[in-house]
């Protein structure tokens, strides 16, 4: 999450720039650099491309062209807790667009905006490799909820709610 | 619900294994378990043989490359060793995208050294001394085996410089992907390791001529180059016995949809749908019917009920219209309608076209939107002309193989359920409920 305490915003900026320069020698390090931004701020605002941009010396145009085409990126805030539904066909037919209209009805939100609270948002996937466990929810990186019933989804938010 | 920290397929049943031979046996995080189980044997191996003679060997074994398109695995070595240049490069292709399928990551949690053990023949083979692995993003449990795996590997010796007295040198790294379903083309996938957004290049050239930063390049399939150290091993005929005789080997299945057992199984090429769904999928559950299976992944063919007896290899597509693709079978039961498994499907095709040619970005969106009529009842007899029209438009003019194989999985479905089409003309719902 981005931070409004200006020290603790350096801070972040301080680590992503030790990052920065531990493989700006590389080639093709782009995409690498904005995996590791987006983990610390947890999106990548305006100003955190153009910061990448300064640092790695190249275009805002060339990081902008690149954040927006890879689904991974993401250039608005997120809940603090992402819940990742998967409608790739195999959670699709074993009834994923169910669970993910429970789960909107649940936390009064659509897809990709975050609830009042910041705590939540929720995102539609394809596919997250973990077929055989379909329907497949991920909450955040790596919490993953197999054969998920709709009614079910009230008690996963619920683990949620005091973090 | 909670599942654990990887969410595990189970073994479906002991089956011959060349792959998984020691995926769930050893500590994937400990380099001495896999040395152990012949791990890095033929490596060792590889080194005291000629570029040549390992070239000739993966050839006369008839491997086949596991992403999807099958190309003979030891003649893309060969155009990649003979051309002449300062550098090279070997890319493991660990993007695994297509929906229905998690063979990669189950090779890559399991057996990592395997992959590794691949890629370093692979490079002495060519004459490359770098290799990229690039993986899903969100593959965190494969990402974090494969990190340990290469640390280890550098420990002892098997990577980094003078593998084994040898001369050789390899360097190995991993980059993750972010995303986007058109990154597991390889040419992509090479344009998004140099830091660009994935869109395509034009083929020919292909990567063994100009690949990554403009030099050759092999880029292989995780269960490609998981193959090679065995085969070196235990010879090409060895492995030949295996499969059929245009599909050599084995083939690691995704089995996923309503089915009993959904896992992954390591079977024999040319084993028939029938016997991944009843033998080892455990049929289909809650007492449904089966209605079809998608074979292949998302780009592959939907086969009917009656069709099963379709052999999984290769030449499938041409003797029995099913795809071998990466290897998935998606059990679909009676209770879904074919307009809405269409429709599940264009959506995915048409959020992950890139948008560089138009065919693709305009005709995925055309695709949906009319089927999208057909599920509200609203389809006309036109608009069935129309779906072909379009598929027939981007198989021959789209860029890259997204657009060319969206009319795979599409056409299958009006050919084999018409009727069903044809219920949702002038229909005031759908008639499947
Ligand atoms: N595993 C997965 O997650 C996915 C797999 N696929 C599969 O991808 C396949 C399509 O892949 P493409 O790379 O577009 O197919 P392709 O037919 O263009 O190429 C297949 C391989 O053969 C090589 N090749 C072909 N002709 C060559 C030549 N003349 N000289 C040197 N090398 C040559 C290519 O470089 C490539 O590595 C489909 O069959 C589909 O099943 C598609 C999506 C996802
Ligand atoms: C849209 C698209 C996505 C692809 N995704 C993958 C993938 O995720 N993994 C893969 O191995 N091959 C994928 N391929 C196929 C690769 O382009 C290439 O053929 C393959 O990596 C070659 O390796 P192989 O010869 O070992 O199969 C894809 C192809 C297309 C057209
Ligand atoms: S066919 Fe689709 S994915 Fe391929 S280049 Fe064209 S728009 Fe991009
Ligand atoms: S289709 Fe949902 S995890 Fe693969």
């Amino acid at each position: 999450m981005p931070s409004t305490n200006c020290a603790g915003h350096e801070e972040l900026y301080a680590e992503l720039n030790g990052y920065i320069d531990s493989v700006k020698n590389q080639p093709g390090s782009l995409i690498n650099v904005l995996h590791r931004a987006q983990e610390i701020f947890g999106y990548l605002s305006e100003e955190t491309q153009q910061h990448v941009a300064e640092k790695l010396d190249i275009p805002l145009s060339q990081v902008y062209g690149v954040v927006t085409f890879y689904n991974f990126f993401s250039t608005k805030p997120k809940g603090k807790h992402q819940i990742k539904v998967c409608l790739g066909t195999a959670c699709y037919v074993k009834g994923a667009d169910r669970v993910l209209e429970r789960l909107k009805e649940e936390l009064g939100v659509d897809l990709d905006e975050p609830t009042q609270d910041g705590k939540f948002s929720i995102h539609a996937v394809r596919c997250l490799g973990a077929c055989s466990m379909a329907p497949v929810v991920l909450v955040g990186e790596r919490d993953f909820y197999g054969k998920v019933t709709p009614d079910e989804i009230g008690k996963i938010i619920e683990k949620y709610k005091e973090e | 619900v909670k599942t654990p920290k990887s969410v595990e397929a189970k073994k479906v049943t002991e089956e011959e294994r060349i792959v998984l031979k020691r995926a769930g046996k050893i500590n994937p995080r400990n380099i001495e378990e896999y040395i152990a189980l012949d791990g890095y044997q033929s490596l060792a191996k590889a080194l005291k043989m000629r570029p040549e003679e390992i070239i000739a060997e993966i050839k006369e074994s008839g491997l086949r490359g596991r992403g999807g398109a099958g190309f003979p695995t030891g003649l893309k070595w060969e155009f990649t060793m003979k051309v002449n240049a300062p550098e090279k490069f070997v890319i493991c292709n660990a993007d695994e995208g297509e929906p229905g399928t998690f063979k990669d990551r189950l090779i890559m949690e399991g057996d990592p050294h395997s992959v590794i053990e691949g890629m370093l023949i692979a490079g002495y083979a060519v004459g490359a001394n770098k290799g990229y692995v690039y993986i899903r993003g969100e593959y965190y449990e494969s990402v974090d085996n494969l990190r340990t795996a290469i640390s280890q590997a550098y420990e002892y010796g098997l990577l980094g410089d003078n593998i084994l007295g040898s001369g050789f040198s390899f360097d190995l790294t991993v980059r993750l992907g972010a995303g986007a379903y058109v990154c597991g083309e390889e040419t992509a996938l090479i344009e998004s390791i140099e830091g660009k957004a994935g869109r395509p290049r034009l083929k020919p050239p292909y990567p063994p001529v100009k690949g990554l930063f403009q030099k050759p390049t092999v880029v292989n399939n995780v269960e490609t180059f998981a193959s090679v150290p065995a085969i070196l091993l235990n010879g090409s005929n060895w492995f030949k016995s295996i499969g059929t005789p245009s599909s050599p080997g084995t083939k690691v299945f995704s089995l996923c949809g309503n089915l009993v057992r959904r896992g992954i199984v390591e079977a024999p090429m040319g084993t028939t749908v029938a016997d991944l769904i009843y033998k080892y999928g455990g049929g289909i559950e809650g007492g449904k019917k089966l209605k079809m299976v998608q074979t292949g992944g998302a780009a592959g063919t939907f086969i009917k009920a009656e069709e099963i007896s379709a052999p999984m290899d290769f030449d499938s597509f041409k003797t029995h219209g099913a795809s071998l693709g990466s290897g998935v079978i998606l059990a679909i039961d009676d209770s879904h309608c074919a307009v809405d498994v269409a429709l599940n499907l264009m959506e995915f095709f048409a959020h992950e076209s890139c948008g560089k040619c138009t065919p693709c970005r305009e005709g995925t969106r055309l695709i949906v939107n009319m089927l999208k009529e057909f599920s509200k009842g609203r389809g006309s007899h036109e608009m069935l002309d129309n779906l072909y029209n379009v598929a027939y438009t981007m198989q021959n003019s789209a860029f890259c193989g997204l657009g060319q194989s969206v009319p795979v999985p599409l056409t299958s479905l009006l050919d084999r359920f018409r009727d069903e089409f044809e219920a949702h003309i002038d229909a005031l719902e759908c008639p499947s409920g």
